[in-house]
Order: C-alpha cells, then structure tokens, then sequence
C-alpha cells in the first residue's frame, strides 16, 4: 500500500489513510491545529464556518459508536452536513460492491468520505478510484491502520507529558489484531519517543515485531517498568480465532492493567485506552477511573484532532486564484 | 524598502482618537498577529485594566477553499465575555477588508456586542467590502503590487515589499 496515495502533486494532505509515511512535521501541523481546534469546543457557539456547504458521509461497514460521533461532531463543528451510513445493514446486504456504493455517493456529490471497512486496504482502494475534488479519511480498516486514532493518541500525550524524546511508552495488550496499535507506533516512531515498548503474550504479537520500531516484553512487570505512558488496547474478542489466550481471567491475570501493576510505572505515567473498555479484562476499573487515567480527554480531543485533519484535507482543493493576502 | 511611516507618531495619533471611546469602558481585541502587537502597546498606552482579547480569524477565511488551512494557525482567546461591551478591534493593516469580515463573524460567535470600532495603525485603501476604520494611526497610498507587512513584536517595524505579478 503506498503511503504517495495520501498526496498530491504539490505534496499536500488530500486523504488521510494512513499514518505510515507522514513527515513528523505534517504530524506536528496536525497537532498545532488540532490545539486551535480544541478552544471552538470550549466556546458558547462551538462552531465555525471552514466547510459551510460541504457533504460529509460517514460510511461505516463495521459498526462503531465513539468514532461515527466524534466524526460527526467534527464535521459538524467545522458547519459540514454529514450523512451517516451504517452499510453493514443496509446496500452491502442487497449485494452492492464497495465501489458501486462510493459511485452513488459520488453522484450526490460527496466531499469527504469517513470510511470503516473490516477489510485491510480498503481506504487505498477507493482513494483510487475517487474524483479528484472529494477526500477520504480512513476511520479504520481491517487490522491495517486507524489514523486519526494514533493522531488524537499523540495529541493526549503531548498535552499531559510533553517533549516525546523524553518518554518511555509502552503499548499493551492485543497488538497482534490492533489497527490502533499500528498507527500509534507508526506517530510515535515518527515524533521519536525516547523508547516504544509493546506488551502481550507471544500469542497476540505479530511476527518480527521489532520490525516496526519497538521492543517487545512478554512480562507486564519487565515491560512497565519506569514508563511515562501506558496504552492499552482492547482485546478483540471478535477477531479472535482458535485460542490466543488461555482464558479471560488468566489474561487479566497477566496482562490486565491493575493497580498494582500500575505502580511499576513512573509515578506520574498516564493511562490511555482507545475505548470500547473490556473492564475487568484488560484493565481494573481502579485504574480507567482513577487520577491517572486520561480515557475520557481522550474523546474530547479526538474531535479537535478530526477537525484538524479534515480541515487540512480539505482546505485549497479549489484551484488558486490568486495569492494569500 | 521600509518605513516610510514613523510607528510611534503614529501609535500616538491612535491613542489620540481611542481616548474620548474611554468612558464606555471599552474591551480591545487585537488580530493576529500584527494587529495583536498593535493592541498590546496601545493596551498599555491606554493603562486598560481588562486583559486583552486576541482573535485568529484562520477558521474563518473566505478563501479556505481556494488557499487552505494557515498552517501556523493560533489559538483565539476573548478571556472577557463581549456580550452588551464596546469592542475596539485592533489590526495593524487595513486592506481589502476581508479579515475585518471575518473577525466580525468570529466576534459574533462569542456573543453579541454592543458596538464595534475598528482601530488600525495603516490604512491603505484596496477595501473591497464596505468596512471603513474609527481610528487611523496613518493612511499610506499604495500600489496593486505593493505589500506591507508589520515585523515584530520586540520592536515594530514596517515593511513595504514589491510583489510581482
């Protein structure tokens, strides 16, 4: 899958499916944007006039709650009409293919497309064939990449730690399943992290994993140990096939987020989780609720982080007429 | 080329003008990021005692779609509630109109204001809405082709520049 699919000629952002291949300067243009972004939020009318007139649709072939909301509160924001299509109840059943339902959202002329597929690539696969005026952002595919995801992840970090040279990060759980995971290494590697650990059981973690930048424990007590932040990932039950793990207790056992297992990380590490929470699975309901976590300004700031992405993609697609004054 | 305008002669003409809109308790806003160098120094000039507002009216370009997101935008910040006050929107110079449009809409979102007066250290003419300014640090004539752009913040500077094309 080639990341050059992202750009144009001019090497602007004009889709986001990917975090593979972003310079750390276009991640940290993001971000920078992303922070003006989270002010609108805050204000009596959170909204502002960037994509008046602009067709948003939501395309959701797996379902989801927290992203579709955030996306639509995002484009709403940003004053866009959205329309939201959970296909995997609707055409898709009647036999359409992928491409003929983007065809038809074409013809209604669609700006943006927010697509969700269960098939890895299948974000690449449309950019291809879209029109040169509409964009897409992948909110998801298979076990590729969930872009916007490892952005708004970033963005939390940089708001409660910091500088990213002077921390230690540990990824945790179902790296093996996780989109989420891939895109989190992919910005974190990009904005260099002092170290990128990823924890799970050999089971759960992809071969040659050091690959992509990271150093693997099998060990919660080795692996946590003095980090900065811990992100824990969802064990996907439904992606699970044959047995991975011995059992759900004995994984929580292992690899479920306690206190206890909390208090081998440095004293003021933040705990982040990509929801929906497994509690009692992947992590203690001490911990999702405690002084440590930063779940829940996770959400708040993934619509800031979705409105800076859409606003970057879709800002100067007109032909210039004329310079900036 | 530069200043062909003296800042501080013409800061002082401005403080001039503000001083009988005083009474009404006014709150200044600068733009960035020039204008909110201006307000800054007039702030002080005029001992305001309600902290300073700054608008970036980056969300709200007319020309998003044909130019894109500025990518240094800042964040904007009204730390006193405008609704019912009297606004003195600062910016350091007055062209074609279009930001003075936007930071309007901008303003409205925050609340509705009981008026609005627009300060400027350059006027320059080009306008092409129908917004005209309260209070002129210094009307300066210049060409299609020319730009002037404000260098700061320690010490304000301005800068006429040749455009081509």
């Amino acid at each position: 899958m080639k990341p050059g699919l992202q750009f144009d000629d001019a090497g602007r952002l004009r889709h986001l499916l990917t975090i593979e291949g972003l310079s750390r300067q276009t991640i940290l243009e993001i971000l920078d944007t992303a922070e003006s972004f989270l002010s609108v939020g805050e204000r009596e009318i959170k909204k502002v006039p960037l994509l008046r007139g602009k067709t948003v649709v939501n395309l959701f072939f797996e379902s989801s709650t927290r992203t579709r909301t955030t996306f639509e509160i995002a484009a709403k924001r940003l004053s866009a009409d959205v329309i939201n299509l959970n296909v995997s109840v609707s055409s898709t059943s009647k036999g359409e293919t992928l491409l003929d339902t983007i065809r038809n959202l074409e013809a209604m002329h669609t700006d943006l497309f927010v697509v969700r597929h269960a098939e890895s690539g299948a974000a690449h696969m449309i950019a291809r064939h879209l029109p040169a005026h509409a964009h897409i952002i992948n909110a998801g595919d298979g076990r590729h990449a969930h872009p916007t995801q490892g952005l708004l992840d970033v963005f939390t970090i940089r708001r409660y730690k910091g500088e990213f040279n002077k921390l230690k990060v540990a990824i945790v759980g179902d790296i093996l399943h996780s989109r989420v995971a891939r895109s989190q290494i992919h910005a974190l590697n990009a904005l260099g992290v002092a170290e990128l650990r990823v924890i799970a059981p050999k089971t759960l973690l992809p071969t040659a994993v050091e690959k992509l930048g990271v150093r693997p424990y099998t060990r919660m007590e080795e692996g946590l140990d003095g980090v900065d932040v811990i992100m824990m990932l969802r064990l996907q039950r439904e992606r699970m096939q044959g047995a991975l793990i011995p059992s759900e207790q004995e994984y929580f056992n292992l690899y479920g987020l306690t206190p206890e297992k909390l208090a081998l990380t440095a004293k003021d590490a933040i705990v982040m989780h990509p929801g929906p929470m497994n509690r009692g699975l992947e992590i203690d309901s001490a911990v999702a609720d405690g002084p440590q976590s930063v779940i829940l300004p996770q959400v708040t700031y993934g619509i800031a982080v979705r409105m800076a992405v859409m606003a970057l993609i879709m800002g100067g697609s007109a032909e210039p007429a004329g310079g900036r004054r | 080329m530069t200043a062909v305008v003296d800042i501080e002669t013409a800061m002082a003409r401005m403080v001039e003008q503000l001083h009988p809109m005083l009474k009404r308790r006014p709150l200044m806003v600068g733009i960035h990021t020039g204008g909110v160098w201006v307000a800054e120094r007039l702030h002080t000039m005029l001992e305001l005692a309600e902290p300073l507002g700054t608008l970036d009216i980056s969300f709200y370009r007319d020309d998003f779609t044909r130019i894109g997101m500025n990518p240094q935008v800042r964040t904007s910040h009204l730390p006193v509630n405008v609704e019912d006050r009297h606004l003195i929107l600062v910016d350091d110079v007055l062209h074609t109109g279009r930001t003075i449009r936007a930071a309007l809409n901008e303003i409205f979102d925050y609340g509705r204001p009981a008026s609005v007066a627009l300060a400027c250290l350059i006027e320059r003419g080009g306008r092409e809405l129908p917004i005209e300014p309260q209070v002129v640090g210094e009307h300066v004539k210049l060409g299609k082709n020319q730009h002037v752009k404000l260098l700061g913040p320690e010490k304000l500077e301005l800068r006429i520049q040749e455009v081509n094309g």
